[in-house]
This record gives structure tokens, C-alpha cells and sequence, in this order.
């Protein structure tokens, strides 16, 4: 069983719906830390040392949070600035992370068709998540496409909200316990639907 | 004198006998005094004389009950509560009193019948009251409800006192009317005694609205603290005293008192002082019930006794069912509302008295019923307790679904001390929608603050009983900011013991301080300088031209290793001697941490925040 650990980024939480609810859909996975970062760094002064060792204890690391401006909330940006240290994360030494499954988990305002080439945004979520995909490639992470919530704005229906949360949480074990094709993930738009494979370890 | 001193400490030792006993078995503090009545009473005993007139003094524990009720009550909250009073307690005493008066009708005399459906009708607020507090109840939706209908009923005592008289049929024996001691209001022409009635109430509100604030500012700001306790009661007494003087109830005259000083800022401070004589009166009162129970009448005449008892109960705990479905009360609320007004009142005493003294009822039709309210009033408590083990389990477990993400305004946070760094905890918390209770010893601070708007109290905050009725007990969290080690010691000891469950955040005056805060296990202990010095440092070094980002978080390292070194600091402590070479290692130790942090930080910088590769 891998372990997984998700860095968990929201400004707001007490306005936050839709990432509270995914939260607490797969809380209680075994083999799963939750790691708040505004939570824990208010003040935005990033323990690196605490948080290198997390990642090292973990083997799938996921960052959920809400897509702002296309990108992340500030405080992975400062997470990815200082926690990726040459000689850990990359370089000719930094071989920590390496082989770590890696991918985003995010919230997005538009609707699914607004994230199309015609559609209203021009880029697709596999797209717009590029930077991290370039450094999850420097950092010889093993990426996949985005879990993606879309069309938050206009508010989920508690049904949807539930759908999502049971289809995380799922996705989640079924990567813990290594059953989904990495290789076929890889080639998908989004972590979303994907299919157990019935192949043994 | 001897003797006095005798019989008050016969009472005094057999509630501090009694109620404990009582409260071990769960039956609540009521029960006890009237069982202690009863050993020490003419037919247990025999250890107290003067029966009547000890009632008749401590009925005053009522008045200051009352005036409590009132202080809790703000006037805004009164008003919310006009519907229930009128409605629900309208409607249970005149329920009450035809249908009582009907069966009464079957053997006595109309006027005789009236008078004892009227009678009849009161409950006991000393009883109830006492009890549902001791319960935490009052909050509840039956609480307020049987709160609503104990103030109607206190109110239609007044007119009951004036209509007894008139249903005389007997020839009276002795004098009918009792002679205020100051000033007859019966001499005055009629209109004229309604102008005065009207105007002393007036003055008891415009008095308490406007004379009372500044005349308690004056007393509190001489620290001297008996005399507050004096003025206080002298208030209470004072407000009865005009009422009596004036033909209406001293209770309601202490309870509108109360109502106006509810928004005072020297509310918590008059219920803590007022508070420990209510409870004595009522303590001896509620013995002196207990010896009233007249058990040779009753064995007697056992039969007819108990069955005025349980009818007295049934009818009306079967008329307060009919209330609580009338106005909709909760099907859960109903039962506690029901038991908890079914016994006769202690006002039933007075308006029998009444009604002996003016030919209204003869004597022996008023000994049994005054044996049957007594008992009634004995079982109160011990339906409350019925009641209790027998309605606790389906309520207690929906509790277990709690919100995960509780509304600012419901936190419950005591602040202590409003001085020069408390008021601007104060300002902040308010600013985020979080009202703390504050506390302040310096009275003219207090003053200003209100009228700012800030919900202050009067108090010394190590006071146990004004932690209490700021509401320690149900609070959650207490952030001490009294500035003086030894006060914020004997506070944080207190709460420590007596309310367990409070968070405590404390503000200490030096690093010394924060040992002895830590001697006592605090976690939340905060230098008051610190900040200041850190941020005066920050400011500094950015006028010195240093990068703005960069003394940030030096700035913010600082703090770290600062309070990441406390606890090693402290362990060390107890070598007494060693401690200021130590202190002085760990200052050496702390520069070269922070050099040593520094060079490593900017390393850090630089790795993350420049783009190229460090090894190229």
C-alpha cells in the first residue's frame, strides 16, 4: 500500500464548500495525511525541513486547492519555491522525490466546456496545469492529470458535491492500492473516470 | 442575644448538614433545607421557636431572588416576553383558580371557594426558581416558559392581596390590616393613591436608569469593597421598602430594579454581592417551610391531606398540559413545564395569613390546605428529580452531530483585565465578530469603555462568584491580561479548579513571569513586550536600509527559536543559581542560532528564490 499525502491549500476554508467536502470525503483513508498549509503556516514562514520529510515519508503527493488565475493559491507557489531545494528535489543529488506519484487536485470555476480550445478560457485544464507538470518532470516525479471539479461558480447541487467527493475518494484508494494503469492515466484529460484495472500486482 | 445566636446557628448547621447530604443524592439544595426543617422543626427536634417570624423575615430571600431574575433580564428581553407572561401565566391562573374554585364550590361558600382557587393557583417561584438554576434550565424553552408564568403569577398577587378582603363572611378576630410602618397609603383619597403608586414605580425606574450609575461609580472607585455590598443591599431593601409603602409586592418592585441595572456595568458585581444573602434567606426560609409541615395535623387527618395533595397536583399539572398545547410548547419541553408549577406557593402562606386575619376562610378549612400546599411544595423537588432520570435518554444523543465550523458569535470568551494591552485584545477580537465579557477593576476605565460600546463589567476577576456569573462556567475560553503576576496567578489557580474546561491564554509581564505561568501549566503564555520589541527591531533594521522582506523573516525566525528555547530554559530552572549564567549561555547560544539561522536562511533565499543553479 503507498502512502499519500495531500497538501492541502485554501485561504478561506470557512467559505470553501466544495474542497471541504472532498477533504473530509477521504479523511479517514488509511495510509492518508492531510497537511493544511495555510493551516500550518499562517504566516507563510514554510518549515522546508518538516515538509521535505513529509514528502520523503509519503509516496504519492497531491496538492488540493481551488484554481486561482489558472494557477495555485500563493502559498504552494511558496511551498514549490522553497521546500525544492537543490540536492533534494533536483539536481545531480536530489533524487527525493523521485518515482513519487504526483498530481492536482483542483477546483474550477467554469463548467468542463469552458476549459476547451473554442471554449470560453482557450486552454484545457491539462494545459493551464503545465508548470507543475514541467516541475513534477525536474523533480523526476511520476505526473498525472488533474482530479478536476468544475463549474463551482455557479454552485453544485449536493448531489454532484457528493458524486465528486465518492469518485476522490475512490481514485484515491484505488491508487493507494495500486490498481488504476498509470500509463493510461497519464494519456487521460483528467485523473476523473478512471477505470480499475482488473490485472493483479 | 445568646439566644439569637443559638437558633441562627441551628439553622446554619443544619443546612450545612443537610444540603450536602441532599446534593450527594442528587435531590437537589431545595429538598435538603426542607428536610432539615422538618428534624429540626417542632415536630422532629424541636430546636426552633418563632416559626412564623422567620418565614416571615426570610420571605425577603424572594425579593432578592427577584431582584436577580432582573439583573439577568435586560429590559429588551422583557419585552420579547410579554406573550408567554401574558399568555401562559394569564391562562394558568385563571384556568387554575375557577377550576379549583368550582370543586371548592361543591362544599363551601362562593366567596370562600374564590378565595381558595385564587390561592391556589400561585406556584412556588422560590422553589422553582432555585431549582431550575441549580439545573441550568432557565435557558431552555420551558425554563423561560415556567420563568414567564412565576412572573405573571407574582404580579396577580397584587390584586389578589386587594380582593381577599372583600370576600369576607366571617367575623374577623384580630386586626385585618397590617400598618406600614412608615406611612399609610389607605389614608389617601383614592385617585390619589393611584397617582403615587404609578409615580413610585416611576421612580424606581428613572432612579435606577439614571441615579444608580454614578452613585455606584463613586462607591466602586473608593475600593472599598463593603460598602458596595451595602449599597447594593441598601438598593434592594430600599426598592421593597417603597413598594410595601406604596400597597404592591416588594418582589416585583426589587425585580423591575433589576431589569434596569441589567445593563449596567455593574451588573455582575451586584449579582455576586446580592447573591450569598438570597441564598441564605432562602436556605432558612426553605427550613422554615420544612418545620411548618404540621405532622401531628396530618397524621390525623392523613386521608384527606393526601388527597388535597395529589389533587392539587393533578389539576394543576393538568392545566399547565392544556397551556403548553395551547401555545404550542415543544412536545419534549412540555413534561418539565407541567411538573415543575404543579405545587401550591410560598405566597399561598401569605394570602391564607391574609385570609384568616379578615374573615375570609375559618381555621379549619386553612390547615389542612396549608398542609397540602406544604407538601406539595416538599414534592416539587422530588418530581424534578423524577422527572429527570425519567426524560434524559432520547434528548442526549442527537447532541453528538456537532457543527464543524462554529459561528464567531457564538464563542463564549471571558476577558480579564481591560487595561492598556487587554483593550486592544479586546478591539481586535471585537473587530473579528467575537464579544468577549469583560472585566476591569478600575471603574472609571469601565465607564468610558461602555460608552464606547464595549460590553465591560465592574470587578475584581479573582472573585470566584464574579468569574461565575460572568459566565465561567459555560465559557470557553479566559485570556487573562490583568498585567500583575500575582492576581493573574490566583485567577488562572481558580479557574484552573473550579472550571476545568476553560482555555487560558495569559499576557506576562517578563520572562520570569512566563516560568511561574508555566509552574502552573499553561500553554498560551505571552510576553507583553515582545511583539512590540520585535516589531520595533524590524522597523529599526529597515531604516537602516535592509531588505523589508528579508528583516520580515528574520524577524519572524527570531520568534521561532525564541519560543522554541523556553522550554529547555525552564527545565533548567530549578537550578536556581545557575539560571543567570544559563540564561546568559542561552543568549550566546540564541545569537549564534541566529547567525547560524541567518546564513542558512539566506542560503535557502538564495536557492529558491534565484533562478539558476547554485553548482553552476
Amino acid at each position: 500500500m503507498k502512502k499519500i499525502l495531500i497538501n492541502f491549500a485554501h485561504p478561506a476554508k470557512s467559505r470553501s464548500n466544495i474542497n471541504i467536502a472532498l477533504r473530509n470525503a477521504v479523511k479517514d483513508i488509511e495510509d492518508l495525511t492531510i497537511n493544511d498549509l495555510y493551516a500550518n503556516y499562517p504566516d507563510f514562514m514554510i518549515d522546508v525541513k518538516r515538509e521535505q520529510l513529509l514528502c520523503e515519508r509519503h509516496d504519492i503527493i497531491i496538492f488540493q486547492h481551488p484554481l486561482y488565475w489558472y494557477s495555485t493559491p500563493a502559498i504552494i507557489k511558496e511551498w514549490l519555491d522553497l521546500v525544492l531545494e537543490h540536492d533534494w528535489a533536483y539536481g545531480s543529488k536530489g533524487k527525493a522525490l523521485e518515482g513519487k506519484l504526483f498530481f492536482q487536485a483542483i477546483t474550477a470555476g467554469g463548467d468542463a466546456s469552458t476549459y476547451q480550445k473554442d471554449g470560453y478560457n482557450e486552454f484545457t485544464l491539462k494545459e493551464l496545469t503545465a508548470p507543475l507538470r514541467a516541475t513534477a518532470k525536474l523533480c523526476n516525479l511520476s505526473w498525472l492529470p488533474p482530479f478536476a471539479v468544475t463549474g463551482v461558480h455557479r454552485g453544485l447541487a449536493k448531489g454532484k458535491v457528493e458524486n465528486y467527493s465518492a469518485e476522490y475518494r475512490r481514485t484515491l484508494i484505488a491508487l493507494r492500492d495500486s490498481s488504476l494503469d498509470i500509463n493510461k492515466l497519464q494519456q487521460q484529460e483528467t485523473l476523473n473516470d478512471n477505470t480499475p484495472i482488473t490485472v493483479s500486482k | 442575644m445568646e439566644a439569637f445566636l443559638l437558633q441562627f446557628f441551628i439553622f446554619l448547621a443544619a443546612s450545612a448538614i443537610s444540603v450536602p447530604i441532599a446534593k450527594k443524592l442528587g435531590l437537589g439544595s431545595v429538598l435538603g433545607y426542607l428536610m432539615a426543617g422538618i428534624v429540626i422543626g417542632p415536630f422532629g427536634a424541636s430546636l426552633i421557636h418563632d416559626l412564623e417570624e422567620i418565614m416571615h423575615f426570610t420571605e425577603f430571600g424572594v425579593v432578592m431572588m427577584l431582584f436577580l431574575v432582573g439583573l439577568e433580564l435586560k429590559p429588551a428581553m422583557l419585552w420579547q416576553l410579554k406573550i408567554p407572561i401574558v399568555g401562559f401565566g394569564g391562562m394558568q391562573v385563571v384556568i387554575t383558580s375557577l377550576l379549583i374554585c368550582c370543586i371548592a364550590y361543591i362544599l363551601l361558600p362562593w366567596q370562600q371557594a374564590i378565595a381558595i382557587g385564587l390561592i391556589l393557583s400561585l406556584s412556588s417561584t422560590a422553589i422553582v426558581l432555585q431549582t431550575l438554576q441549580e439545573k441550568g434550565k432557565m435557558k431552555t424553552e420551558a425554563g423561560q416558559s415556567i420563568f414567564a408564568v412565576l412572573l405573571f403569577q407574582d404580579l396577580a398577587v397584587i390584586p389578589m392581596l386587594a380582593i381577599l378582603p372583600l370576600l369576607a363572611t366571617l367575623s374577623t378576630s384580630g386586626g385585618a390590616h397590617h400598618d406600614s410602618v412608615l406611612f399609610d397609603i389607605s389614608v389617601l383619597p383614592n385617585h390619589i393613591q393611584i397617582l403615587v403608586t404609578i409615580s413610585a414605580i416611576a421612580f424606581v425606574l428613572i432612579a435606577g436608569k439614571f441615579a444608580c450609575k454614578p452613585i455606584f461609580r463613586a462607591i466602586a472607585k473608593t475600593g472599598v469593597r463593603e460598602i458596595f455590598v451595602a449599597a447594593a443591599l441598601g438598593l434592594v431593601i430600599g426598592t421593597s421598602l417603597l413598594m410595601m409603602m406604596v400597597g404592591l409586592s416588594p418582589a416585583l418592585g426589587a425585580f423591575l430594579a433589576g431589569v434596569v441595572l441589567a445593563d449596567s456595568e455593574f451588573r455582575h458585581e451586584l449579582e455576586s454581592d446580592i447573591e450569598p444573602f438570597k441564598g441564605l434567606l432562602l436556605g432558612i426560609f426553605f427550613i422554615s417551610i420544612g418545620a411548618s409541615l404540621n405532622l401531628s395535623l396530618i397524621s390525623n387527618k392523613l386521608a384527606l391531606i393526601l388527597g388535597l395533595t395529589c389533587g392539587l397536583i393533578a389539576i394543576k399539572a393538568l392545566v399547565l398540559v392544556v397551556v403548553s398545547k395551547v401555545f404550542n410548547i415543544s412536545y419534549a419541553e412540555r413534561g418539565l413545564f407541567a411538573i415543575a408549577l404543579a405545587q401550591g406557593g410560598e405566597f399561598a402562606f401569605v394570602l391564607f395569613q391574609l385570609a384568616k386575619s379578615s374573615g375570609v376562610l375559618p381555621i379549619d378549612v386553612i390547615e389542612p390546605l396549608i398542609s397540602a400546599v406544604a407538601i406539595s411544595m416538599f414534592l416539587a423537588p422530588v418530581m424534578f428529580v423524577i422527572h429527570e432520570k425519567t426524560s434524559q435518554k432520547p434528548g442526549e444523543e442527537q447532541k453528538e452531530e456537532t457543527k464543524d465550523i462554529i459561528e464567531k458569535g457564538e464563542h463564549n470568551v471571558i476577558l480579564a483585565g481591560f487595561g492598556r494591552l487587554g483593550t486592544d485584545v479586546g478591539r481586535f477580537l471585537i473587530s473579528a465578530g467575537i464579544k468577549p465579557i469583560i472585566l476591569d477593576h478600575n471603574a472609571s476605565n469601565v465607564s468610558i469603555l461602555r460608552k464606547l460600546g464595549f460590553e465591560v463589567y465592574y470587578g475584581d476577576a479573582t472573585r470566584l462568584d464574579l468569574l461565575e456569573s460572568a459566565g465561567a462556567a459555560t465559557a470557553e475560553l479566559l485570556i487573562i491580561t490583568l498585567g500583575d503576576t500575582e492576581s493573574t496567578k490566583q485567577l488562572v489557580e481558580l479557574a484552573k479548579k473550579h472550571y476545568p474546561q476553560l482555555k487560558i491564554v495569559v499576557n506576562a509581564n517578563d520572562r520570569e513571569a512566563v516560568f511561574e505561568f508555566m509552574d502552573l501549566n499553561i500553554a498560551s503564555i505571552y510576553r507583553e513586550t515582545f511583539g512590540t520589541a520585535l516589531n520595533i527591531g524590524q522597523s529599526a533594521m529597515k531604516q537602516l536600509g535592509i531588505d523589508p522582506y528579508e528583516v520580515h523573516r528574520l524577524k519572524n525566525i527570531f520568534h521561532k527559536k525564541d519560543v522554541d528555547m523556553m522550554p529547555e530554559l525552564y527545565k533548567q530552572r530549578s537550578e536556581e543559581e545557575n539560571y543567570i549564567s544559563l540564561y546568559q549561555k542561552h543568549h550566546e547560544h540564541l545569537e549564534e542560532l541566529m547567525k547560524l539561522d541567518n546564513n542558512e536562511n539566506l542560503i535557502s533565499l538564495d536557492k529558491a528564490w534565484t533562478a539558476k543553479n547554485p553548482e553552476l
